[in-house]
Order: structure tokens, then C-alpha cells, then sequence
């Protein structure tokens, strides 16, 4: 492999690749940087240059009641989706992992499937199931869409961390006469802990941002995806830029959070971020 | 060494979770492909391919099932085309920063798919960022009307939003090639191109494929990009299904579509698995 840094500066190989990565960085910073302008811009959500730098949006967002009921639903629904995700996608892994049972393929690539397939077969699926057994659309249904779609993300993670888990420390514990119970509780879940946490926060955003599968489970309240889609159809304002401003930052504190969690847990658990979306080997 | 009882209890509640909340519905979703809605608009239970037959048969399906493809697939190229060079980049020729660029590939998918949709909205309509910019630079003296309402801005939007979805795997297979083949292939006097396309590439297509099946499957199956920035010449074969489900009325005739749909994902999904695998065996 040729060096693409010679000792005397860059090689044109070099600085090609260079400017393309950058342009490539470029376009996609672009959508991220004009949402995070425009917020501030005093002449609506388009027009170059933007001018009459405010506040305004902000300040009309902070009293936009409709706004952080839909922001309060939304965190309630990521809130149960991670309890489910997690109560049954840590079992889930358990099973992957430690026990055989026929039809186990089939399962582990259902288990995955809701990752991978269009938001829209998932919803409408559920939705239907919701109508033949006449369960009337609401936060609780969002829930279980959300639910039942994101198990997936637990059983990666958590499946990755329990390959790395040496099965004899396991026997130990159990040959020294602990029972199941608390060699799962002493050596098992603080094994999972890191993966589980990292799960956690993995589902609770991708939950919060989920629109696909909500937007055929909804019922009468909106979360926050559901509630800017609905504005966007009727005209758009920059305090929608704003409002998206504010998720994407707090977007970012979770990544840096989870980041951390990585940084500090690397050799016990290091999960990719989004290895979630490659099936398991 | 795990007693029965700790698998029962390990197995049981997934699976059964697993038949209520997937399966059931998959099959209901099959169940009502077959049945029909009457003049009044109630559920028929009657049971015919009358609805398979009008998905053959009426152009409208045909040119929608196709034209979703059509987008599906240049999302896929270009989402492709453009992350494996970055890729390629970083897992072989970057030591510094290495991780933080990493991170910086990764931060757009944090950035919710609504708001990114919305934004290229904002950049490409006629009042929008771009023609603005270009009119005040003097480039242009009159708003480009094609930038959006159209497939082209289906397109630009899905791949942006997929760029990050075909890196992850193509950056992940890369760095599972070993470094001393490279060092090998060196000292054997094989160019750097050579190498390139006789390693690098072999090796990282089983993330070639992941990627490539992640960013055509869910960019064939939206919706809400096609409402928000397709216009008339950019409906989507789900804007169909969204359509039946809602004011038009016809849940069976959408489930067929849906359950095509599931069935196309789910050959691809196995068609990818069986490449990855003889990709990972030669």
C-alpha cells in the first residue's frame, strides 16, 4: 500500500482523497447547519443570507403549549419502549446465546426483522392486529410498536457482550454452590451492565425520533415527530428549526454520554454504535 | 449447564412476545390481502387473489412499484459511490483522528430523519437556501423549479440520510482485514491499485452487501420523504398504501401491496445473508 502522506507533504492521491472526504463532510453538514442558522433567522425559514439575527422562535417555542405536551408524550413512549425492549430483548439474548430450541434461526431473524423492514409494514401490521382484536389507538399502542420493533437493539448489544463472557466464571460460581439466581445477579448482569445501559440509550432515542411506525398507531395524542409532521403540512416557521435545534443538542449530550460509556468500558463491552442494524453471526 | 428451568425462563417470554406482536400480524396482514371491502365499506371475509390480480394488472402499480425501485436502487448507488471511498479512507490511511472522524460520520444519524427531510425542503425549494444563494451570487436570474417536487430531491434526501447507514458496515468490515495480507500483497510486489482490488475489495464486500441491502430496502419502503419533497412525479409505492389505508379505504387491497413489500424485503434480506456468507467463506 503506497503511503499517502510522503515525507515531503501530501501525494496527489493524498490530496484528492483530502477534498473529496472534506466535501463529502460538507454535504452532510449542510441540512444540519442551515436548520441551526435559520432558527435565528428573522425572515422565515429560507432566503440568503439569512439577516435580523433572533431569538424570536425560541422565545415562541418556550410557550408553544402543544409543542411540549407532544414532547412529554414522547418521552413517556421511549421511556416504556426501553422497559420493553429491554424485558424482553435481554431474555432474548440469554436464549440466543445459551440455549437451543428448534426453529432458534427463524426466531433470532424475526427478532431482527423489525430493524430492517420499512416502518410502514411494521405499523400497518400492528395496526390491523390493534382493529381485529379492538384496541382503540393510543400512546399505548405507539408504545408496543415501538416496543416490540426495537427488542432487536437489546438482543445485539446484549448478545455481543455475553459472547465475550467467559462461560467458566459462570461454572465457578455455580460449582461454589451459588444458585442460578445469584450467579446471574453476581457475575452475569454486571457483565451486561455496560451493554445494557448503552441499549438503553441506543433505544430511547431512535424511539423518540420514530415517525413510521407511530404515524399508523397513534390515537388522539401526538408525540413530537407526529406533532412537527402535522405543522409541516400546514406551512412551515423557523420554530420548527428551532425545536429541532434543541432535539439534535441534546442528541448529541446522549452520543457523548454513550461516547463516555464506550470509552470507559472498552475490553468489557464495545459494542459498534448501530451494530444493531447487522445480523448476529 | 444451565438448568431447564433458567432456559424455559429465558426462551419463553420473547418467543411468546415474538408470535403475538410479529407473527400474528404478519399473517393477519396476509390473512386480509385475501379479503375484500363491500359497497358500505364493511370487511368481507371472502376469500380470492382478486386483489394480487389487480396489482398485475393495473398500470398505476406497476410504474409506482417500479419508479420506488428505480429511487431505491440510485439511493443505494449513490449512498454506496460515496461512503465506500470515506471508508476506505479512514480505516487504511487515517492514524490521527481516526475516531473522531468516525464520530463525525456518525452524528447525522442522531440528527432526527423529519428535520434532516425538512431541511433539504427548506434548501431546495424556489424560495429555498440553494436558489436564493444562487441568485444572490448571480449564478442563476431565476429559481430552478426542478430542485424539488421531484424524484431528484427524493433521492438527494435518502441518500444523505443513508450515507451514514452503508458507511457503518463498509468501515467495519474494513477493519477486520487483516494487516499483514496488505503488508504481504506489498512485499510481493503488488501495486497499491492492485491491492486494492485484489484485497480490499473482495474482503469488504460482505459490508458492501449489509449496507447496500439496509440503504435499498428502507429508502423502497418510505413514505414520508415522498410526501414531504416528491410532488405528483415522485409518489412511492407506500404513499399507495398510506392512501388505502386512509382516505381511500381499502385495507385489503393494502395489505397485498404491504405484503409484497414483506416478501420482496424479506428474499432480499436472505439473498444478502447467502452473499455475505460466500463472501466470508472465499
Amino acid at each position: 500500500m503506497g503511503p499517502l502522506m510522503k515525507k515531503n507533504g501530501w501525494s496527489r492521491g493524498g490530496i484528492v482523497m483530502a477534498v473529496y472526504a472534506a466535501l463529502l463532510f460538507a454535504f452532510l453538514y449542510l441540512p444540519v447547519l442551515v436548520l441551526v442558522v435559520y432558527s435565528c433567522n428573522g425572515e422565515g425559514v429560507a432566503g440568503f443570507p439569512p439577516h435580523n439575527f433572533t431569538l424570536h422562535w425560541y422565545g415562541l417555542l418556550f410557550q408553544d403549549d402543544a409543542i411540549w405536551r407532544a414532547v412529554g408524550n414522547s418521552i413517556v413512549v421511549a421511556l416504556a419502549s426501553v422497559l420493553i425492549g429491554l424485558a424482553l430483548g435481554i431474555p432474548a439474548a440469554l436464549a440466543l446465546d445459551r440455549t437451543s430450541f428448534p426453529g432458534k434461526g427463524a426466531f433470532r431473524r424475526l427478532v431482527l426483522l423489525p430493524l430492517v423492514l420499512p416502518g410502514i409494514i411494521t405499523g400497518l401490521s400492528l395496526l390491523m392486529l390493534f382493529r381485529e382484536v379492538d384496541v382503540k389507538l393510543s400512546l399505548a399502542t405507539v408504545i408496543l410498536g415501538h416496543g416490540t420493533a426495537l427488542i432487536s437493539v437489546a438482543t445485539t448489544e446484549v448478545f455481543a457482550s455475553l459472547q465475550r463472557l467467559e462461560r467458566a466464571q459462570e461454572e465457578a460460581s455455580l460449582d461454589l454452590g451459588a444458585n442460578y439466581w445469584q450467579t446471574f445477579w453476581r457475575i452475569t448482569f454486571p457483565h451486561m451492565r455496560l451493554s445494557i445501559i448503552a441499549a438503553a440509550l441506543l433505544i430511547f432515542t431512535l424511539s423518540l425520533d420514530e415517525i413510521a411506525v407511530s404515524f399508523f398507531l397513534i390515537g388522539r395524542e401526538n408525540t413530537l415527530p407526529l406533532e412537527i409532521w402535522g405543522r409541516l403540512r400546514r406551512g412551515i416557521t423557523p420554530e420548527i428549526n428551532a425545536v429541532s435545534t434543541i432535539i439534535f443538542v441534546f442528541s448529541l449530550l446522549a452520543i457523548l454520554a454513550w461516547y463516555r460509556l464506550r470509552l470507559a468500558g472498552k475490553g468489557e463491552s464495545s459494542a459498534e454504535p448501530l451494530q444493531a442494524a447487522e445480523p448476529l453471526p | 449447564m444451565f438448568s431447564r428451568a433458567y432456559k424455559i425462563w429465558v426462551t419463553v417470554p420473547p418467543l411468546v412476545w415474538v408470535a403475538a406482536f410479529l407473527v400474528l400480524p404478519y399473517t393477519l396482514m396476509f390473512a386480509y390481502s385475501f379479503w375484500s371491502v363491500s359497497a358500505v365499506g364493511s370487511l368481507r371475509h371472502a376469500w380470492n387473489f382478486a386483489n394480487y390480480g389487480r396489482l398485475l394488472g393495473h398500470e398505476v402499480y406497476r410504474q409506482t412499484l417500479l419508479r420506488s425501485a428505480w429511487i431505491a436502487a440510485r439511493v443505494m448507488l449513490f449512498a454506496l459511490l460515496l461512503a465506500y471511498p470515506l471508508a476506505y479512507l479512514l480505516s487504511f490511511h487515517t492514524r490521527k483522528g481516526k475516531d473522531l472522524l468516525y464520530q463525525l460520520v456518525i452524528i447525522p444519524l442522531w440528527v432526527s430523519y423529519l428535520v434532516r427531510a425538512y431541511a433539504w425542503k427548506t434548501i431546495l425549494g424556489t424560495d429555498g437556501v440553494l436558489n436564493t444563494s444562487l441568485q444572490y451570487l448571480h449564478l442563476t436570474t431565476h429559481p430552478l423549479h426542478f430542485l424539488l417536487y421531484s424524484p431528484f430531491a427524493i433521492v438527494l434526501t435518502l441518500t444523505h440520510i443513508y450515507i451514514p447507514f452503508t458507511f457503518l458496515p463498509v468501515y467495519a468490515a474494513m477493519e477486520h482485514i487483516p494487516r499483514n495480507l496488505i503488508e504481504a500483497s506489498h512485499d510481493l510486489g503488488a501495486s497499491a491499485l492492485q491491492t486494492f482490488w485484489r484485497i480490499i475489495v473482495p474482503l469488504s464486500m460482505p459490508g458492501v452487501v449489509a449496507g447496500a441491502t439496509f440503504a435499498f430496502v428502507l429508502s423502497f419502503g418510505d413514505f414520508l420523504a415522498p410526501l414531504l419533497l416528491g410532488g405528483p412525479s415522485g409518489v412511492m409505492i407506500s404513499n399507495i398504501v398510506v392512501s388505502l389505508f386512509g382516505a381511500a379505504y381499502n385495507w385489503p387491497l393494502g395489505a397485498a401491496i404491504s405484503f409484497c413489500m414483506l416478501a420482496l424485503v424479506i428474499a432480499l434480506l436472505w439473498l444478502s445473508e447467502r452473499l455475505e456468507k460466500r463472501w466470508a467463506r472465499s
